[in-house]
């Protein structure tokens, strides 16, 4: 069986992805965590490239990997957590999440197996670039972005005023 | 290329995170268990935007405006989160979620 060039891209960025997403699963460390955590969040963005989201692409590298990640490992840091200050849950409850997100894995595969959906061509190349997504944020979508900008003055006033010291 | 691939790797990485949040204990890698749950509805979303465009059902830039505003919301819940999980470590010294389920004391 040949495989297309996108599909070999294709395989690779999962084989990535779910490998560093079990490493976050999987991984006694903390600041371990973090890191396959941004390898996942690579993988994705590579995957947003091959989908011709390339403004969301950029965007998720920034927000993610540049401002969420940096400020787990941040507090992280603060904490100075390592592996043996963390509490093991019991053998039997570890298994028991195992088992039942594999159930849950099998569940969705089983239904969305036979789903009849069409498949992805090669039209629409240039409509993820920020020229068209810009105009439309700033014609169409403007109202929600401005709400938006008064959701993170919330969250920023939200979040000095959890952490402060009293 | 099957649309199905993404649908099936985002089932795979969303049941990552369910197992990542049944496991752990510590607070902090719980939520970023959270974290790549959302990642992977955003990438099926991205996809089927993909799809139905190529489809001509929908405009593709507004679906990509979309998960634009959802990274935006988890950037502002990501913020307040951590505020949160900072507090408790200072007042409980720990972040095992077993120490938190009273909320009192």
């Amino acid at each position: 069986m040949g495989m297309s060039t996108q599909q070999i891209i294709f395989m690779v960025l999962s084989l990535v992805a779910l490998v560093s997403a079990l490493g976050v699963v999987l991984s006694k460390n903390p600041v371990t965590s973090v890191l396959c955590l941004i390898v996942t969040f690579f993988a994705i963005a590579g995957h947003y490239v091959m989908l011709n989201a390339q403004f969301l692409a950029v965007v998720h590298i920034i927000v993610y990997a540049g401002a969420i990640m940096v400020l787990f490992l941040y507090v992280m840091m603060l904490m100075n957590l390592n592996s043996e200050i963390e509490p093991q849950k019991r053998n039997w409850l570890k298994y028991a999440g195992a088992v039942s997100g594999g159930a849950l894995l099998v569940v969705l595969v089983a239904a969305l197996r036979d789903a009849s959906v069409p498949a992805l061509s090669e039209s629409s190349v240039e409509i993820g670039l920020i020229h068209n997504l810009g105009k439309l944020l700033f014609t169409q979508y403007v109202v929600p972005f401005e709400v938006s900008s008064i959701l993170f003055l919330s969250a920023m006033v939200g979040a000095v005023v959890i952490g402060k010291k009293d | 290329m099957p649309v199905q691939y993404y649908i099936f790797l985002s089932i795979a990485l969303f049941c990552i995170g369910v197992m990542g949040v049944l496991m752990r204990r510590n607070a902090i890698i719980i939520f970023m268990c959270i974290e790549l749950m959302l990642n992977a509805v955003n990438l099926l979303l991205v996809a089927f935007s993909k799809m139905w465009a190529d489809a001509g059902k929908v405009d593709a830039g507004s679906a990509q405006l979309f998960v634009f505003f959802i990274m935006v919301v988890a950037a502002a819940e990501v913020a307040v989160g951590l505020a949160i999980i900072t507090m408790v470590y200072r007042n409980t010294h720990s972040v095992d979620i077993n120490i938190l389920n009273r909320l009192k004391n």
